[in-house]
């Protein structure tokens, strides 16, 4: 049996992964390369029994060295070597898609084309000529239309014929570049073959193109190699660039990309005919833009479809979200029902099923809006809301597609910022996606919302909508404010070019859009299950050790047993009703002193002078401390900390009223709680997945930057309020 | 008449005459096709006029003004 490795590639929206999904079908993992957040997706297929391996190459336009997908693309041609590129191309776009095909041939790596979208191709009166273009190409071409599958086995087989016939071999094409670039280019050739430059890695024709080009990542390695070397030819370089500036007006890579795109149209003048002319029509595309990007319709419609897929999203995902935690539930009581009393249940109960309940809980969320979102992508809307809300998003160094994660994270008060900084994904722009990913958190995600609702119905509750509303507002202003801040500090840098294709819209594939939310999901699963449980174990020790000493539960202890053999002697209903109160009253003081035995307990009660200055005292301490596992415990904890025991979310009348009496809480109070839950660390199950698309070091960051911030304008808020109020 | 992408109407056609970016954004506007001598036409302008919708080789992308300023023009017709 002989195996064979196929690498798929081409520009983004060329159809490369639907075809890639519909040879593979359920054949396919997706993996990460080492150090970025750049998928890595595998497949397998098999063709007359014979295995065929695939790698779908992230989608690039060039091969230069700018972003993440060309260079992980480049990396896996020059050290994996497969034995044959499918270059996917739309192939009613062939001038520009072959610019990366000719990148390719120039690297010297066996490739040949599929020409995806055929059926289009027929449909717009264009004709191709596919025996004229394999011919001179020199590689061989398939028509296919990834949508059906139409074609695959064809391209299959075609394939493994070349790469049989290629045999791993490389034989880089040579494209003249003219009279300037190309004395130069055989110069620097020279040079390198003679000094052995990373020979076996790559022609070295090509590293001098990439030299004239520009590319850091082939320069960088040349310096390392070859520092005298690298000089002259920088040197060299140098003095060609001012020649081209001085006589042309242009840059030698520009050049370069002249004579590409030259090479290209005489290649396509031969093979391809267009017998309608295009901009004789109005194809079904721009018919569509001129109502969804139209300038009063477009933006409507588009707060329309974000609200209704926030709104789906959330209702659609109580009724999931609702089962797995009743589910989970019914787990504690088992397991608290079979294990004995003591720490082994709590670790079990609280620690390990809380925790991985919590992180479970989340998963129906994530598959819902991953379902909308592949949607919006696949069918080419999001790149149009991009497009429109550009503008705003840019003042504040952000990017068009920003607003996605910031509507999920809870932009519409409810959200969750878990999917909300995973949604950053579709940012292709790194220092924007980073600003992106750092400031969503602030949006009051649905596990704010029951702390705000109590602090709201204890201290405003004649003002209830329009303070909900102004806590929104202020999270919106927050978010694009610190965004503005990093951008200028910290992520500074000027903005990622916006240069984006407006691809033609399409009905996604559901194959498609299952698999990608699949992915999505299955990948919040894995990383996010195994750091979230040694999490939830660390946080729950916390708030349980270290527990009471010999004594205070003696004394506990004792009192119960005297309340107890007062209940079995009592006569009238009354006084039961009165020992049961008592009853439970210990338990809650017990519950009480443990917590403020514990470390946890003991921290909150250490920052009270220093968070007295924000009006918290020990008790919302310990609670706020808490609400960095999640921030649904912030109320619960709350309630312990009033000895009320465990306070259900939903149902907090008491603890209002108790916050109510409370000398410590007052309106100064509430507003500087209010900051500073919504301002505050991420919960930690956000600050997983913020590791995850960025590094430990920005969700750390992220955890002091936003927790000291909440604390300073909280303080300053309740400086300010208690001068006011 | 040369001016940039910026100052053309909407569907008015032109012919790029030179670009003058360079870096990471002229790499990314000859990449989508953009270089000298390619026909282009403004189908399009954000409903905040910013960025701007051009068609090209048989597609359409966007750029932001400020990225198309670098972009000189001679328009090709009259708008219709």
């Amino acid at each position: 049996m002989n195996k064979r490795y196929l690498a798929f590639a081409g520009n983004p929206n060329a159809g490369k992964t639907t075809l890639f999904n519909t040879i593979t079908g359920s054949h396919q993992h997706v993996g990460n390369y080492p150090g970025i957040t750049v998928d890595r997706k595998e497949g397998t297929t098999t063709l007359d029994g014979n295995r065929i391996d695939i790698v779908d190459l992230p989608g690039c336009y060039s091969l230069t060295a700018y972003t993440q997908e060309e260079l992980v693309a480049r990396q896996v041609l020059v050290e994996e070597r497969p034995d044959l590129v499918v270059n996917v191309v739309d192939a009613t776009k062939l001038e520009r898609h072959l610019y990366l095909t000719i990148q390719f041939m120039e690297l010297g790596v066996p490739v040949m084309l599929a020409l995806n979208m055929m059926d289009d191709v027929r449909s717009k009166g264009i004709q191709i000529n596919v025996e004229q273009l394999q011919k001179d190409l020199g590689c061989p071409a398939v028509g296919t239309v990834a949508r059906t599958g139409a074609g695959k086995e064809e391209l299959l087989r075609t394939a493994v014929d070349f790469a049989i016939e290629r045999n791993g071999t490389w034989h880089p094409l040579t494209i003249s570049y003219g009279p300037d670039v190309d004395p130069l280019l055989e110069c620097l050739s020279g040079m390198i073959e003679e000094a052995q430059l990373l020979q076996h890695k790559y022609p070295p024709r090509w590293i001098a193109l990439k030299y004239i080009e520009g590319d850091d990542s082939i320069i960088e390695q040349g310096r390392t190699l070859a520092p005298e070397l690298s000089r002259q030819m920088e040197a060299r370089i140098q003095t060609l660039r001012e020649h081209c500036l001085k006589t042309l007006n242009t840059f030698p890579e520009a050049l370069i990309a002249d004579y590409r795109y030259g090479f290209i149209n005489a290649l396509l003048k031969k093979s391809v005919v267009v017998t309608q002319p295009p901009s004789a029509r109005l194809d079904l595309t721009d018919k569509i833009d001129q109502v969804l990007t139209h300038r009063v319709i477009g933006p409507t419609l588009m707060l329309v479809l974000l609200y209704a897929m926030f709104h789906i999203t959330f209702t659609l995902g109580e009724y999931p979200m609702e089962l797995t935690h009743s589910f989970f539930a019914l787990l504690a009581d088992g397991a608290a029902a079979i294990l004995p009393d003591g720490m082994l249940q709590s670790l079990i109960v609280s620690g390990v099923i809380d925790g991985v309940g919590g992180v479970l809980g989340f998963v129906p969320l994530i598959m819902i809006m991953f379902i909308i979102i592949a949607f919006l992508e696949d069918s080419g809307y999001m790149a149009r809301m991009a497009y429109m809300l550009d503008k705003v998003f840019r003042s504040f160094g952000l990017h068009g597609s920003s607003v996605m994660p910031f509507i999920i994270s809870g932009g519409i008060a409810g959200g969750c910022a878990v999917p909300g900084v995973m949604a950053a994904r579709t940012l292709r722009s790194p220092k924007e996606k980073l600003a992106t990913i750092l400031t969503a958190p602030f949006m009051p995600c649905g596990a704010k919302i029951p702390v705000f609702l109590l602090l709201i119905g204890a201290f405003f509750s004649e003002h209830r909508a329009a303070v909900m509303f102004s806590t929104t507002l202020g999270a919106w202003v927050m978010a694009l404010l610190v965004a503005r801040l990093l951008r200028s500090t910290i992520i500074r840098g000027e903005s990622t070019p916006f240069v984006m294709e407006l691809p033609p819209y399409r009905l996604p594939t559901l194959q498609g859009v299952l698999i990608h939310m699949w992915e999505r999901t299955w990948e919040y699963i894995k990383k996010a299950g195994t750091v979230v449980l040694a999490i939830s174990v660390l946080i729950w020790a916390a708030m349980t050790f270290p527990g009471l000493d010999a004594t205070q539960e003696e004394q506990f202890t004792s009192t119960r047993l005297e309340l107890e053999q007062r209940l079995s002697s009592a006569t009238t209903p009354a006084q039961q009703k009165q020992i049961y109160t008592a009853l439970e009253e210990l338990e809650h003081t017990q519950g009480l002193a443990a917590l403020k035995h514990s470390a946890a307990g003991r921290l909150g009660q250490m920052l009270e002078p220093l968070t007295s200055l924000a009006g918290f005292n020990w008790r919302t301490n310990i609670a706020l401390i808490g609400g960095v596992a999640a921030k649904e415990v912030i109320v619960s904890t709350l309630g312990t900390a009033y000895s009320l025991g465990e306070t259900d979310v939903d149902d907090s009348s008491s603890l209002m009223a108790r916050i109510q009496k409370d000398p410590d809480w007052n309106r100064a109070t509430a507003i500087s709680a209010i900051i500073f839950v919504l301002l505050y660390a991420p919960c930690f199950v956000t600050i997983v997945v913020m590791a995850r698309e960025s590094s430990w070091g920005w969700a750390l960051f992220a955890l002091t930057f936003n927790t000291t911030l909440a604390f300073v304008l909280a303080c300053a808020a309740y400086q300010g309020a208690l001068l006011v109020l | 008449m040369h001016c940039s992408i910026r100052h053309l109407q909407l569907h008015e056609k032109a012919r790029i005459v030179s670009i003058s970016a360079s870096g990471e954004l002229g790499r990314r506007i000859r990449d989508m096709g953009l270089v000298t001598g390619t026909e282009i036409e403004i189908v399009g302008r954000a409903p905040l006029k910013d960025p701007v919708a051009v068609r090209l080789r048989g597609f359409t992308l966007t750029l932001r003004n400020n990225e198309a300023d670098h972009i000189t023009v001679e328009k090709l017709e009259p708008p219709a």
